[in-house]
């Protein structure tokens, strides 16, 4: 075990799976930074730093830095793909699917089905996602709940640096097109990560970050380590809860989430998104389908509001879940009735 | 040339404006105070001027995430302004728009984006309305070199052709998108307006750090576009002077780059130069512009600081539902 941060997580995963196998490349804007400038290539080394040092290691047909161009990159990725390569596309800021939404939607989603299982689109789309730094409505979104919706999607939401070695090597090694969601406020997070270069993490495995008998909390990415943060509070009052990090919203682990629900009898659903058609809305409905006579309160959801993210650090904080609103919510379902 | 000595001092204003508005930031963001991510225009102010003069407020812009030049040109309020990119309740936006987003309908600047190449189809929008409306009006879309690589421009070029839209493609060439070149990202090596030309456009290309030439080219674009010949494009060829955004080291630039872009290719220093030395203007009256422009700046900032700030309860306005 080491410890690293979230952000070199990522870098130091993809760097040695594409030591391990030369079909895999990465492409994406600026990921090598400074291609064209008089500075040269690795001026910068990617935008997050998730990149720094690939170009010089593996040069310009496994590294692509690509114009702005969020359609191509994603139905380059695709055709990568299709033809035998293991391509790992950066969209910098998950906001901007909305510019390659039909090559991820209607495209890279949907090959596997539509042509009879047949073909394989081993693709990964990573982007950055998320509230906390004021970058306004355009470039802090949440948006698990629209592609966790996509059919022939797998999606990934890592919320520590151990978790993101272990599910983007799942991933890399995946025959499915992933989206792999990385926190932009997590990416200085610091965690132990396995020394095991073929340690994976199966899809669909909940990890239980807190055990308690009294409240189950469902989270992913920044918001299991709120939920976390709550937890602890509340153990000081005598109060345990279950904190479930999904890891991956589809596939689901349903059976973790079902176990705790009928054992505490309790839910709440922390979710950055806002709070219609979403992924706190999908686990309410699991729960109240599955688990109906388990349930001694109404689920509760600690979401954000029905709008989008705002600017400034006032309204932004009221945005966002937080630890406070989270046990505000476990209280509720603890006092009903 | 017909600029009188009133239109050459408010020419010479507006860019200081933006000049100093974008020094100011450059201090106070170095210092925290303010949020999220700011891109600076500053080197690009005689784009922005030479191009917005030509306009009233019904002639609509889209701009860019660069777009404190844009706004300013087009005479959002610069206290407004400063107050949205502190964050202020009554900022421009609100406080829930911030630097990338600020927008002004009034004045018709119809938004700043935090999205790269998505201010064109919406121009094309805005020209279609004052085609329809039919007074002559024109829409202008601002976008950078990186921004041109995407598929929206190229669609709002076609569609703009195709429908014979009074609207301007306006490429200002900085020659960098974030850290890439546009040697490297732009596969026509450079020559932008040549993709415009491709789509079937009357196309322009001019000095964008020379106030007169842009200004020039635009009046000649604008009575072509005006007399409804539909579209037109123009490629500047500009220089940012700051990074990317605020806090971008530049490590891809050249060795003296910059200090021979502020040296050689400073359009407010070229513009002071020119009319100086034409004796249009003389050194006393810039100099008592710039004055009255620092003035202005301080004031914008102390009120900015000084202004009331969002509560919780303003996140839930101005969205059609809440639950
Ligand atoms: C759709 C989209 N992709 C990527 C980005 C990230 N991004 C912001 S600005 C920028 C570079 C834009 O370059 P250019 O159009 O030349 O404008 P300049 O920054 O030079 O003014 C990029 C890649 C974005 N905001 N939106």
């Amino acid at each position: 075990m080491a410890k690293m941060v979230y952000r070199d997580a990522v870098r130091k995963t993809i760097f040695q799976e594409m030591e391990r196998d030369e079909n895999v490349v990465v492409l994406g804007e600026d990921i090598v930074g400074g291609m064209g400038t008089a500075g040269g290539p690795e001026a910068i080394g990617g935008i997050w730093s998730t990149s720094t040092g690939f170009y010089d290691a593996f040069g310009p047909d496994r590294v692509i830095d690509t114009p702005i161009s969020e359609s191509a990159i994603v139905g380059a990725a695709g055709g990568l793909a299709l033809t035998g390569k293991r391509p790992i596309a950066e969209l910098m800021f998950a906001d901007f699917i909305g510019v390659s939404l039909d090559q991820i939607w209607n495209q890279i989603a949907k090959f596997r089905y539509m042509f009879g299982g047949k073909s394989k689109c081993p693709a990964i789309i990573r982007m950055v996602y998320g509230a906390g730094f004021n970058a306004a409505a355009q470039h802090s979104q949440s948006v698990h709940q629209i592609l966790t919706g996509m059919p022939g999607l797998k999606v990934v939401m890592p919320s520590t640096p151990g978790d993101v070695v272990g599910l983007l090597r799942e991933a890399i090694r995946e025959d499915d097109p992933v989206i792999f969601l990385e926190h932009k406020a997590l990416y200085g997070l610091s965690g132990e990560v396995s020394d095991d270069p073929d340690f994976t993490i199966p899809f669909a495995h909940a990890r239980l970050a807190r055990a308690g008998e009294d409240v189950t909390i469902v989270a992913t990415g920044m918001m299991v380590g709120l939920a976390e943060k709550t937890a602890d509070t509340l153990a000081e009052d005598g109060i345990g809860c279950d904190v479930i990090d999904l890891r991956t919203t589809s596939p689901l682990d349903e059976e973790a989430v079902l176990d705790s629900v009928e054992a505490t009898g309790r839910l709440v659903v922390v979710d950055e998104a806002p709070p219609r058609c979403s992924l706190a809305t999908d686990i309410v409905a699991l729960a109240s389908n599955k688990a109906f006579a388990s349930l001694k309160a109404p689920p509760q959801m600690v979401t954000a509001p029905h709008t989008p993210v705002p600017f400034a650090r006032e309204l932004e904080s009221a945005y966002l879940p937080d630890p406070g609103k989270i046990e505000a919510a476990v209280r509720k379902a603890l006092d009903y009735r | 040339m017909q600029l009188s000595r009133e239109d050459l001092l408010q020419a010479y204003r507006r860019m200081k404006i933006i000049r100093e508005f974008e020094e100011r930031l450059h201090e106070e963001i170095a210092t925290g105070e303010i949020a999220g991510f700011t891109h600076l225009y500053c080197g690009q102010e005689a784009v922005a001027v030479g191009v917005c003069e030509h306009l009233s407020d019904d002639d609509k812009i889209v701009s860019t995430h660069r777009g404190h030049g844009h706004c300013l040109a087009k005479g959002c309020d610069v206290k407004g302004m400063m107050k949205e990119i502190w964050g202020s309740q009554d900022g421009l936006c609100n406080g829930k728009g911030g630097s990338m987003h600020i927008a002004d309908t009034d004045k018709g600047m119809l938004g700043a984006n935090g999205i790269v190449g998505a201010g064109a189809p919406i121009a094309v929008g805005a020209a279609l309305t004052a085609k329809i409306n039919g007074k002559g009006h024109v829409s202008i879309a601002f976008s950078g070199d990186g921004a041109c690589n995407q598929g929206t421009t190229f669609e709002a070029m076609n569609f703009a052709v195709v429908t014979k839209a009074p609207c301007i493609f306006v490429f200002e060439n900085n020659h960098y998108s974030e850290h890439t070149g546009v040697d490297y990202a732009v596969g026509t090596n450079k020559d932008i307006a040549s993709r415009a030309e491709a789509f079937g456009m009357k196309v322009w290309r001019a000095d964008g750090t020379d106030f007169f030439a842009v200004y020039e080219t635009m009046r000649e674009l604008l009575e072509y576009v005006r007399a409804g010949n539909g579209p037109a494009a123009v490629e500047f060829d500009t220089e940012r002077f700051y990074g990317h955004f605020e806090g971008d080291p530049q490590r891809y630039r050249g060795e003296g780059e910059l200090d021979r872009l502020w040296a050689e290719r400073n359009c407010i220093d070229n513009f002071r130069k020119k009319v100086t030395e034409a004796k249009l203007l003389d050194g006393a009256d810039l100099d008592k512009v710039d004055e009255e422009v620092l003035t202005l700046i301080e004031e914008a900032v102390e009120e900015a600081r000084a202004a009331p700030r969002p509560t919780p309860d303003d996140v839930h306005k101005n969205v059609y539902i809440s639950y």
